[in-house]
């Protein structure tokens, strides 16, 4: 049996833990965008050139290893990823709910979610 | 304009296009994508990165106003995002294949599309609607509060509101939007969910279909940090201030105004793409 009182409660916590989510991840979002500013600030934007980023800015070791030595736009790229990962851990989340409510078909469906959003950032490009 | 003021500029924009992305429920992408590469010259691919970014912001910023009221069903919206993140890994790859023009072209049709379905009046037709087999199977039916007492809905159409999802999931990430429009005429007019409903549910949507969409373009490149940066900041701020309006303001007009104004910039996308300037 559904108990619609404790789904909703569940959806308050998935709201809070979203929330946070986008408080801290924009928090280091709008700090990595000061250090960028106050480093590139002056130049002229080439953002009409599509050229791709590097490899630091596009895989999970490259952006953490920029974002731990303070180098180029590191930082400001990792609260961009935290940002990625956080309806990730909305999904996650949700599939605990799931499994506590021993709901065995939305625990398949929501790992079966979970899976393809962990294969598209993952897997090599 | 250097680096400094060209991101102050941008993200002023992406404030005001938060603010009506989240008024209206059709998301900020659909503006800013056309804003960005038509008002600031920015390649069509940063801007579409950087729109993904800032759907998922607006989403997830949006999402705690939206489950306290208590619409959203978490069944109907996972069962479905097996179709939108499968359609956005599909979209993600198309995008990197297709040439920029073809995909400004999509982008405009969708736009103009969007726009159509603004001027539409909903209605919800929950009367004499028995429940769905499929639907009882996958115990998709709900119910939602109303001044009346909870009201009981039964979910329609399922097969056909899943195809439209995962068309919904491709254009998300090929064209950096939400796509909260095809989400909510799959939800609101497909599979006869209440309008309320619908549009809490897609937002529920819209957030983990951008993050498949956007884990996929960070591997290719598309998510430029300084561009993503205002966009995603200025966004977020418009649609939790947006959020906090939505209650006092009735959505028929709104949808008008909104309607109008992406019906405009989905005319200067087509007509810039086919005279190759995008």
């Amino acid at each position: 049996m559904r108990s619609p009182w404790s789904e909703h409660k569940t959806e308050l916590v998935v709201g809070t833990l979203l929330r946070w989510g986008v408080i801290v991840s924009g928090g280091v979002v709008a700090l990595g965008g000061i250090v960028y500013l106050a480093r590139y600030g002056s130049l002229q934007p080439d953002y009409h050139i599509f050229r791709g980023e590097s490899h630091h800015l596009t895989t999970l070791p490259g952006i953490i290893h920029d974002t731990l030595t303070w180098h180029r736009r590191g930082l400001l790229q990792f609260g961009l990823v935290m940002l990625i990962l956080t309806p990730i851990a909305r999904v996650a989340l949700t599939a605990g709910v799931f499994l506590l409510q021993r709901d065995r078909l939305y625990i398949v469906v929501t790992l079966f979610v979970l899976a393809i959003l962990l294969y598209s950032l993952f897997s090599p490009a | 304009m250097n680096i400094l003021e060209f991101t102050l500029a941008v993200g002023v924009v992406s404030l005001l296009a938060g603010f009506l992305g989240a008024l209206s429920g059709l998301g900020g992408g659909s503006v800013l994508v056309p804003v960005l590469t038509l008002l600031f010259g920015v390649d069509l691919r940063y801007a579409i990165g950087a729109s993904l970014v800032s759907v998922i912001a607006t989403s997830s910023g949006a999402a705690a106003a939206y489950v306290r009221e208590g619409y959203t069903n978490i069944r109907v919206g996972m069962f479905l995002e097996v179709a939108t993140t499968s359609g956005a890994i599909l979209g993600a790859y198309l995008g990197s294949k297709l040439p920029t023009h073809v995909i400004g072209i999509i982008f405009g049709i969708v736009l103009l599309y969007s726009a159509y379905l603004s001027f539409q009046p909903h209605l919800d037709h929950l009367e004499g609607l028995g429940p769905d087999p499929l639907a009882v199977r996958l115990r998709l039916d709900g119910d939602f509060p109303t001044p009346e007492g909870d009201q009981k809905y039964h979910v329609q159409h399922v097969p056909e509101g899943f195809g439209l999802m995962l068309l919904a999931g491709v254009l998300s990430s090929l064209l950096g939007i939400g796509s909260g429009a095809v989400k909510v005429l799959a939800m609101d007019q497909m599979m006869r969910l209440p309008f309320k409903v619908s549009t809490t549910t897609s937002n529920f949507m819209i957030g983990v279909t951008a993050a498949a969409g956007a884990g996929a373009y960070l591997k290719e490149g598309y998510i430029h940090p300084g561009l993503s940066m205002p966009v995603m900041l200025g966004v977020l701020i418009g649609s939790l201030l947006g959020a906090r309006v939505l209650i006092h303001l009735k959505v028929k007009w709104l949808r008008l105004v909104f309607g109008l104004l992406v019906g405009v910039l989905a005319a200067e996308m087509i007509i810039n793409s086919i005279t190759g300037r995008i």
